[in-house]
């Protein structure tokens, strides 16, 4: 899922600032349940940004509305209405969420209430973590599937550098050390061989190195 | 690779002398003075003098600049090349550039992670990875290509390094990476400071097992210890370092006045060591910021003078 984490309270008061009539407006899959921007966490943020304007003797009139997912038009038509009463919506869903309203929306600016982190997974109750930078060369077949590309520091294809300790990451102890996964993994598998291939330089012409990227199912197309 | 000897680095190495080389950072300012007098103190007791590159991940004048400080007095660099900082472009034009001005050794790194510097705010590239750099410079020398596979005209032609650590996890991994290192094209080998002769002995005997000694110049890395506290620094906060609690007890056990004498001890005896196991072939000294006493430890050591 994308993960993300809501920005804190003073710079949303910043970013809305401008505005006496807001929407805020959730997104009901990845951000939901990563609890940044789910329809709790709407709710949340409309009570607190109301406690913290009245007490800033600022007046505003919040709304509150959440779509199932904020990346898909069809969904986004449900929020029509609420959006065309305000004077600007506050976004709680990921950047594509904020950029999927701002097309739909040409007249109505969409501000972002979160912070859009990364492709990640739940470790456990609370804690998320990266495991997919989207490079769109996907070499997790090597790597007995686990990503050097997002998991190690250095994005290093050709083994762990030398700061690898008692399975840790050099540049943050709190981290796995990617190779050491990979190799544990590697044994498990009986692919100890897979260590010694040479692994080319990478193609990064699929990743954001090659400007925004855009996929085109001709199959699907009407 | 050519018949003819590419550096004096490869020349030592190929008769089979015990070559010896040391490591000098460039300033953190733009005076050629101070890479030139590092030049001078080493200059009769090295056979090839690294030059680092941004190490620690600190701005620093450039190595390949620093180098063509020190080839302008005739001496012969090690240029370190890093590839935490260019991507594949700069990196195969930096190479010719560097070769366009005399250097010929260069040693192929990842780099230290920009979270370790003075900036750590600062995007990382590694948009190649160490062993795809030792691959290029050889594709460059054997080939005449770059990555491209574009025939360049005069393609560089430079003596190899690569780093090793035969004291990071995981151990077993750690001769699997030399050898991958050998085969993208690597010559010569600089180890990371060896205080654990113990495990560097393993090391060196699982690599002499997969023949990998044959092929390849393997220097062991030294560096001097200064106090007991600089020991202790080294084993917990430096990466992928290793100094045994014994080591540590030794720069302990003397008087403050004592440890830079007993820190010369020690790294003499391990010296000494390192001439004795077979398919070492030089030492790499690493006196970080202590250039001055390269001297002495080399004549100590009766390494002098140089070929």
């Amino acid at each position: 899922m994308i993960v993300g984490e809501q920005k804190s309270i003073s710079e949303i008061k910043t970013i809305i600032a401008p505005y006496k009539k807001i929407l805020i407006l959730g997104c009901g899959t990845c951000v939901k349940t990563c609890f940044a921007g789910g329809e709790d966490e709407v709710a949340v943020l409309a009570s607190a940004l109301r406690l913290a304007c009245k007490k800033d003797g600022k007046e505003i009139d919040i709304e509150e509305f959440t779509v199932e997912r904020q990346c898909e038009d069809e969904f986004i038509q449900e929020g029509a209405p609420a959006i065309s009463r305000n004077e600007g919506v506050l976004s709680l869903a990921c950047g594509a969420g904020v950029q999927a309203l701002v097309r739909r929306f040409v007249k109505t600016p969409v501000l972002p209430g979160v912070n859009t982190t990364f492709i990640g997974v739940l470790e456990k109750q609370g804690v998320f973590t990266e495991e997919c930078a989207g490079c769109g060369d996907c070499k997790l077949a090597i790597f007995g599937g686990i990503c050097p590309v997002t998991r190690c520091a250095k994005k290093l294809l050709n083994g762990p550098c030398g700061g690898s300790q008692n399975g840790k990451c050099e540049v943050n102890p709190e981290t796995d050390c990617a190779w050491q996964m990979i190799i544990e993994r590697l044994r498990i598998l009986g692919q100890m061989n897979n260590l010694r291939i040479y692994v080319p330089p990478k193609n990064w012409q699929t990743s954001l190195s090659g400007g925004p990227r855009k996929l085109v199912r001709e199959d699907h197309m009407i | 690779m050519n018949e003819k000897p590419i550096s004096r680095l490869q020349k030592i190495l190929t008769k089979g002398e015990f070559a010896v080389t040391a490591e000098c950072g460039p300033p953190r300012g733009a005076n050629p003075e101070v890479i030139r007098k590092k030049g001078e103190v080493l200059n009769a007791y090295v056979d090839a003098i690294n030059v680092t590159d941004n190490q620690t991940a600190i701005v620093r004048m450039s190595s390949i600049a620093a180098c063509a400080h020190l080839l302008k007095m005739g001496l012969e660099p090690v240029m370190q090349m890093v590839v935490r900082d260019r991507n594949r472009i700069a990196l195969q034009s930096d190479i010719m550039g560097a070769y366009s001005l005399g250097i010929r050794n260069i040693l192929c790194l990842s780099g230290d992670h920009q979270s370790f510097g003075s900036q750590p705010d600062a995007l990382n590239v590694f948009d190649i990875d160490s062993m795809n750099l030792i691959r290029t410079v050889q594709t460059m020398r054997d080939e005449g290509k770059d990555m491209s596979g574009f025939d360049l005209n005069d393609p560089p032609a430079m003596f190899i390094g690569a780093a090793a650590n035969p004291f990071a996890d995981p151990f077993e991994y750690r001769v699997i990476r030399l050898a991958k290192k050998i085969d993208a094209g690597a010559d010569f080998i600089q180890t990371q400071s060896i205080y654990n002769m113990d495990r560097f002995k393993e090391w060196m005997k699982m690599a002499r097992e997969e023949g990998l000694t044959e092929k390849v110049h393997i220097l062991g890395g030294v560096t001097p210890l200064k106090s007991a506290g600089m020991a202790k620094f080294m084993n917990n906060k430096v990466a992928g370092m290793d100094v045994p609690e014994a080591v540590i007890n030794r720069m302990a056990g003397v008087s403050k006045e004592k440890a830079v004498e007993e820190g010369l001890k020690i790294c003499l005896e391990t010296i000494a060591e390192l001439r004795d196991i077979e398919g070492v072939h030089g030492v790499h000294i690493m006196a970080i910021e202590w250039e001055d006493i390269v001297g002495e430890i080399v004549q100590s050591a009766g390494l002098t003078p140089r070929p």
